[in-house]
């Protein structure tokens, strides 16, 4: 069995689901151990208890926040060292992506991005050029650095707790790395992130400037929201919300797909969602063709009345 | 100023795109320059330009790395603009993975000298993988800045912004750096008649590992720190039910859900 160090990073009060699947992965592939960036909770600290974790390990630095991804990477790497590491697991947001880059040079490691499901070998496996191949890929060299994508690993605690040990990973100096200089918070919609929701409903063009309806659908089914780019370029929503090749890779449980032709493009972003719903009043949108269930009809019809017999049934 | 920008050669996603031979490599035929690294270019083009353009001795590098085919990225960034162009290709190089592409593209921007800017697109639009950038900052030890939505230089010093699921961030950097932009940041040209003309006049620098100091050994299957040990074409998804709303397709939605334990 590997030794495994998972990177999770300022988890505030308490885990996310996305870092509860890479502790669930990491404990399937060997003996985690957790290199936390930011305060470690009471809350957080239970949990990691309960999903097994060996050891924590927490920076010499306290200013990782204050630099662009290249102070993390080098901490990510020194922890991997001090916990003799065969496998780091990040997860797959672009600053996780950015940190497993350089932590993969730093360590002389292969990495491999959008992992979802890795094999007691470490062979990870992951869907490739829009999703219409599944490959099967390996590091070859002895320590590997992946990163796992959300809703892939059903979280699961340990069968029984663990008690674990906290040591410091001294951060080794960077050269030279960007420097946060103002950062804005965003208002938080109160609905699940984009990348990481179990139901995404996304409107396009068809949309008409109108978001209302998708959003009361999305609140309904307790869902993300999504956009095709030509909503977003509009201005009808923001660009946080684009699903598609320039913007985010979804694959959650259910798609629906509101008012959007189903472009390449938009295509891309998410035809490895499990089950694909699509509203069009175009019967001829490429969607249809991809879709478990087409309506052909009006989305202000549709989805108003989707979204009340919801409220209706759960009561 | 010199400023570098990294155009790759990638099949064009408007069409199917196919894995083959015994590494699963991408079929490149058919390829285009990446829609992504264009946002790149047009970045380059308007730093130089505020600066007096190339009558200033500002430069503009298209840089590719890749199969002969590659050199068309190259001379579309040359019709777009840029001064000059570089094509870094051997056959040693077929198969590498982002590990030995970040190698090969560090040792051909030190070999280029002097370049105070290093821009590229936010992923390649076939491998996706973003891990580039980042590699390539890691191994010239020089600060980095992803996903760009804004890109301002001053003297010495480069301000961006960046926009995150939950903040945007201003950050600083001092230059020399490497800088990812996204599709935000502004909207790239097209080549005019003109600039297509122009293009032809323009030199294109071909580069081996051999002139960039950089040993077979480490590129390409061998040099790769991963390999693809099997891929498999998933079948396409097929259409399911499609029904036309007779004033009730919202509930019968709702069934559907329903059946298929989601709600």
């Amino acid at each position: 069995m590997a030794k495994v160090l998972v990177f999770i990073d300022n988890p505030g009060a308490s885990l996310k689901k996305s870092s509860l699947e890479l502790l669930t992965l990491a404990r399937s592939l060997g003996g985690s151990t957790v290199a936390l960036n930011g305060d470690l909770s009471d809350g957080v600290a239970a949990t990691l208890a309960e999903y097994g974790v060996g050891n924590i390990l927490r920076p010499s630095a306290q200013d990782l926040d204050d630099f662009l991804v290249a102070p993390k990477a080098a901490y990510v790497a020194a922890a991997a060292e001090a916990s003799g590491a065969g496998i780091v697991l990040l997860d797959n947001s672009p600053e996780g992506k950015e940190i497993a880059a350089r932590v993969g040079i730093r360590l002389n490691a292969g990495v491999i991005t959008d992992v979802v499901a890795v094999d007691g070998d470490g062979t990870a496996h992951k869907s490739v050029l829009a999703g219409s191949y599944s490959t099967a890929c390996k590091a070859t060299t002895p320590v590997s650095v992946l990163t796992l994508k959300a809703n892939n690993v059903i979280p699961e605690p340990a069968p029984a707790p663990t008690t674990p040990e906290t040591a410091t990973v001294d951060v080794p100096a960077v050269a030279a790395a960007a420097r946060i200089t103002a950062r804005e918070q965003k208002v938080a919609s109160g609905r699940p992130d984009l990348t990481d929701a179990r139901i995404v409903v996304a409107g396009g063009r068809g949309m008409d400037g109108d978001f209302g309806p998708v959003e009361e659908l999305a609140d309904a089914l307790g869902a993300a929201v999504g956009a095709s780019r030509a909503a977003t370029d509009a201005g009808w929503i923001s660009h946080d919300a684009q699903v598609g090749q320039t913007g985010k890779t979804v694959s959650p449980q259910l798609y629906i797909s509101a008012g959007i032709s189903g472009a390449i493009q938009q295509k891309a972003g998410m035809q490895t969602s499990q089950v694909i719903v699509a509203v069009n009043k175009d019967a001829e949108s490429p969607v249809f063709e991809i879709a478990d269930f087409g309506i052909i009809g009006d989305v202000f019809d549709v989805l108003p009345q989707a979204a009340a017999e919801i409220k209706k049934r759960k009561g | 100023m010199k400023i570098v920008v990294l155009v790759k050669h990638v099949p064009d996603a408007q069409f199917d795109r196919h894995l083959n031979g015994a590494g699963n490599t991408v079929d490149r035929d058919e390829s285009i320059l990446s829609e992504l690294d264009e946002y790149a270019l047009e970045a380059a083009l308007q730093l130089a330009e505020a600066r007096g353009g190339s009558k200033a001795g500002n430069q503009v590098i298209a840089l590719s790395m890749g199969p002969s085919g590659a050199v068309n990225a190259v001379k579309k960034a040359l019709q777009m603009g840029a001064t000059e162009g570089v094509h870094v290709t051997d056959d040693a190089l077929a198969g590498s993975d982002a590990a030995a592409t970040s190698l090969a593209l560090a040792a051909a921007v030190r070999h280029l000298g002097g370049v105070d800017l290093v821009l590229t697109g936010m992923a390649s639009t076939d491998g996706e993988t973003s891990l580039v950038p980042a590699q390539l900052a890691e191994r010239l030890g020089l600060p980095q800045v992803t996903f760009a939505s804004t890109l301002e230089v001053d003297g010495g010093r480069l301000t961006a912004r960046r926009d995150a699921d939950t903040s945007s961030e201003t950050v600083e950097a001092p230059l020399p750096a490497v800088v990812s932009v996204t599709d935000q940041i502004n909207e790239p040209r097209y080549p005019n008649f003109k600039g297509i003309i122009a293009a032809k006049r323009k030199s294109i620098t071909t580069l081996s590992l051999a002139d960039i100091g950089v040993d077979p050994a480490q590129v390409g299957f061998a040099g790769s720190w991963t390999s693809v040990a099997s891929a498999e074409q998933r079948p396409p998804r097929t259409a399911g039910t499609i029904i036309t709303d007779e004033g009730d397709a919202g509930i019968k939605l709702v069934d559907f859900l329903a059946a298929q334990k989601l709600l």
